[in-house]
């Protein structure tokens, strides 16, 4: 079975004693392709054709029914949410899902079985035309550099220079006011410095900024228990949202024994002396990885970690990675309480919140 | 005036005369719907990506219909008791009513989701199909520079799109992301803060999304895939190497109407099995999550399939930062954070490395030919042995991606599972290597060796001298050692008895026989061309 075979000399068709499958066959030679094998796959009238015709006619009628049965869900099935567990509202996706499911199958397993049983088996050879022709690459090639000659470029230099200098900063144009529009400078004196959280005075009309819990009420020091932590935000008007997504903070309440430990690292640390409250101790809850809230507190060891990548901090020493791809701890919020017994940021955070950058300080 | 009688079967030859007079479309399209397309079950595979981008098309222009593609802060008032009276973006609000107050959006949601995991899925195992059969050797190697773009692409949609509602865990997601672009040296805090309008997150950040996944990103694909397919078309399908097929033809079935129609098959059971999966499985149930706010995360909190890679890698990497102690520009010294490696560099290598791939290879070997039949991954062994080195180094960065579902589901430390993770991404590749290398010369070896002895038949024989043998079955006349000398060539070796025609076809038909029992054994192979006279049956007459 090769493409050179059967060679059979070019036909006349126009002549009328030829079958429309010898026409086909003819136009499929003229586009360089050999039908060397066709047969119907079943005798025509066989048993077994008439069978393949039936499964064909089920799967188009069974498209039928659950088309009409995904009608019939769309409109008349209760869609609305309603709640509780087992409520037939709860049925209607599944029910759409199954219905097109099955609508749509039977149409694909229809024309599969349609195409892939009852249609002639065939193969043909084509031929591929490997070999490029090197001549017409030759004309092709010589007719680009003549355009290129005829420019004469060669011949003006003045104009290359002109090309060179006066049309390449057209090249910009259209990237510079996409690109250009875009750029924000991260160091700009705005609200949302990268360099300072809600919990700066600043933003406070220069008072120092209240630690609140979600719904905004202020905490006090009993309202977290021995061993516990919530995650407070700064006292200033939209301190809760995500405005301010470097400012949540965990305050953690540290039993005895590890709040002295906590304590003396903090002491012995530079930026982090006395930025604790009795035992009490306020780390910023964005990773310093990925930013992602480092939340997951482990009283007994004293570890935070982040779901994200894994990272753990111990927190008992100023909150030192431990373990994971964090490099950097995070850092630590000076507190304390003001005169109405309310938790206070003595300042803003001296270091930087978030994930780490190039030119952090 | 006398009314002409209307030839009816003149109408069909008529109107495509009309029409070739006017489109001069008559040869280019004889030659469209005689077009030959080789087979193959594999060839599937790039077909399912372009069907389940189809439907992404369908199911994504219902979605925004209804999406409200802004952070603006709204009151949640909607059909879900759980957050109602929330405060939420409206991009999250608007999510919430496509499920549960919009009729049939939950499905359509759910459609478009899986129908993105199946796109990503099909491409990546359509990749591995192409690669391991060395099908992006030249002339197609265009081709596959624009398959990994495409890949490419496809991560970018998903991700932007992922982000959009803005439920408790994409947030997560946007935050990583966020840091990954402020990781990067010098460029780091601008790059962040142009892509974000400021500081993280802004409120700039899901309208940009928004115009990137249903615009931009959309155009460049479908350009892309026009691209692609265009260059299938004209450089036509590979082929396995087989009886008369040669690097110089295609052997299969013409176009129309058995190739078209069976492509149109499966493009409605890819439809089906999507439709299916959305309505039976549930998928980002993003009502669960919540909004998102910068304060909350769950664990296990796992971006889709074909983003675990990349977030397993950011696992992985120790803490290993550069610090540069430079006192320019008023800073205290730089610092290249250790997330620029897994997430910066090694996702660029990842993608330059595949696509430099075509090019290192014909380099490597000095093969510059021409190839447009197919490999078995057998006969390449190297080429393999690396395919199955990347495969491991992915499927490790994939599985690092979960390793806290991993480690609580088992019962593992989890500092455990990111050691295995770590260790095991440096050790198993070489190891997937050395093993798939030998796979593949064992492979070799019992083809040729089936080749030279015949098929093993089962049947043991005692030789006169006490030992034991088993018979072959000779594939060919053996000489005078009992050796046949057939060449191999590259495709399937007969293994089983039945394969060289010991045993007659099964019979069909499920409760009853619907043909005649073979009498005698068939001999494989193409039955020959019937003379043309036979085929009086095929065409009707004129």
């Amino acid at each position: 079975m090769s493409t050179k075979t059967p060679s059979t000399e070019a036909v006349d068709i126009n002549d009328p004693k030829l079958s429309r499958f010898e026409i086909i066959r003819e136009g499929a030679r003229r586009d360089d392709i050999e039908i060397v094998h066709y047969e119907p796959q079943f005798p025509p009238g066989s048993k077994a054709e008439k069978r393949m015709v039936r499964i064909v006619a089920t799967f188009f009628l069974i498209t039928g029914v659950a088309s009409l049965a995904f009608l019939g869900v769309f409109i008349f099935w209760p869609w609305e949410y309603e709640h509780g567990a087992y409520t037939l509202s709860k049925f209607y996706t599944p029910l759409l899902g199954v219905t097109l499911g099955i609508a749509l199958l039977g149409i694909g397993f229809g024309i599969l079985t349609w195409a892939k049983k009852l249609l002639p088996h065939e193969i043909s050879v084509q031929d591929r035309h490997v070999g490029t022709d090197p001549e017409s690459q030759k004309l092709t090639g010589e007719t680009a550099l003549y355009m290129l000659d005829e420019l004469g470029l060669k011949r003006r230099p003045l104009l290359k220079g002109a090309i060179g200098l006066g049309l390449a900063p057209v090249a910009v144009v259209a990237a510079a006011p996409l690109i250009g529009g875009l750029i924000k400078d991260p160091h700009g004196e705005e609200r949302q410095s990268m360099y300072k959280t809600g919990f700066n005075p600043v933003y406070n009309d220069g008072n120092l900024v209240r630690l609140v819990q979600l719904d905004g009420s202020p905490v006090r020091p009993e309202d977290v228990s021995a061993g516990g932590q919530i995650t407070v935000f700064p006292g200033i008007a939209h301190g809760n949202t995500n405005e301010w997504a470097d400012s949540p903070t965990l305050l953690i309440h540290l039993r005895e024994d590890d709040a002295r430990k906590a304590a003396a690292a903090a002491d012995a640390d530079e930026i982090n002396r006395g930025a604790y409250y009795g035992n009490y101790v306020a780390f910023t809850k964005i990773c310093s990885h990925a930013g992602c809230p480092a939340s997951l507190y482990e009283q007994q060891t004293n570890r935070l970690l982040c779901p994200c990548h894994q990272s753990q901090f111990l927190i008992i020493d100023n909150a030192r990675p431990v373990f994971g791809p964090a490099h950097k701890r995070l850092a630590m919020l000076p507190i304390d309480v003001d005169s109405e017994g309310f938790f206070v940021a003595k300042s803003d955070y001296k270091e930087t919140v978030g994930p780490d950058f190039w030119e952090r300080p | 005036m006398k009314r002409r009688k209307l030839d009816l079967g003149a109408v069909p030859g008529n109107v495509a005369r009309g029409a070739d007079e006017r489109l001069q479309a008559s040869t280019p399209l004889r030659g469209l719907l005689n077009k030959v397309f080789p087979d193959h079950w594999s060839f599937l595979l790039g077909e399912i990506a372009l069907f389940s981008f189809v439907v992404l098309l369908l199911t994504g222009v219902f979605l925004t219909l209804f999406f409200d593609p802004s952070m603006r802060e709204v009151v949640y008032n909607g059909s879900y008791p759980g957050l109602r009276g929330q405060m939420m973006s409206a991009a999250y609000a608007s999510s919430l009513d496509i499920s549960f107050d919009v009729r049939g959006g939950l499905i359509m949601r759910q459609m478009h989701h899986w129908a993105a995991l199946m796109f990503m899925a099909a491409i990546v195992i359509h990749m591995f199909r192409v690669f391991f059969t060395g099908a992006f050797r030249k002339p197609r190697e265009t081709n596959w520079v624009i398959g990994v773009t495409l890949f490419l692409l496809g991560f970018f949609a998903g991700f932007t799109g992922y982000s959009l509602p803005d439920d408790g865990l994409s947030g997560t997601g946007l935050r990583i992301a966020s840091a990954i672009m402020l990781s990067f040296p010098v460029i780091g805090s601008w790059l962040s803060s142009s892509v974000f309008g400021g500081e993280f997150p802004g409120m700039l950040i899901i309208p940009r999304f928004f115009i990137a996944h249903v615009l931009i990103i959309p155009a460049l694909l479908l350009g892309l895939i026009a691209a692609h397919l265009g260059l299938v078309f004209a450089q036509k399908h590979t082929q396995w190497p087989g009886p008369g097929r040669t690097n110089e033809n295609v052997v299969g079935e013409r176009m129309f109407p058995r190739y078209a129609m069976k492509q149109g098959g499966f493009f409605m059971a890819v439809f089906g099995v999507i439709a299916f999966m959305a309505g039976a499985f549930q998928i980002n149930p993003i009502w669960l999550f919540g909004p998102y706010r910068a304060s909350e995360v769950s664990s296990a909190s796992q971006p889709d399939w074909y983003v675990m890679f990349m977030d397993g890698l950011v696992r992985l990497m120790p803490d290993w930062d550069i610090f540069i102690p430079l006192k320019i520009g008023g800073g205290e010294g730089y610092v290249i954070p250790p997330m620029f490696w897994p997430a910066g560099v090694l996702l660029g290598v990842l993608i330059v490395l595949p696509m430099l791939y075509p090019a290192i290879e014909a380099r490597l070997t000095g093969d510059k030919r021409i190839h447009n039949l197919l490999e078995r991954p057998r006969d390449n062994p190297h080429r393999t042995a690396l395919g199955m080195m990347a495969v491991s180094f992915y499927i490790i960065a994939t599985i690092s991606g979960g390793n806290d579902v991993v480690a609580d589901k088992f019962h593992i430390s989890l500092n455990a599972m990111t050691w295995v993770g770590r260790i095991g991404l440096l050790i198993v590749p070489p190891i997937a290597y050395w093993v798939t290398y030998r796979i593949c010369l064992g492979l070799q070896q019992h083809d040729r060796e089936v080749l030279a002895h015949g098929v093993e038949t089962g049947i043991i024989k005692r030789l006169p001298d006490g030992r034991f043998v088993e018979v072959h079955q000779p594939l060919a006349a053996p000489d005078e050692h009992g050796h046949t000398h057939l060449e191999y060539t590259g495709w399937v070796v007969p293994k089983k008895m039945n394969r060289v025609g010991a045993l007659g076809p099964a019979i069909k038909g499920f409760f009853f026989p619907i043909e005649k029992p073979v009498e005698a054994p068939v001999s494989p192979g193409h039955p020959p061309v019937d003379p043309a006279a036979k085929r009086e049956e095929v065409g009707s007459s004129h």
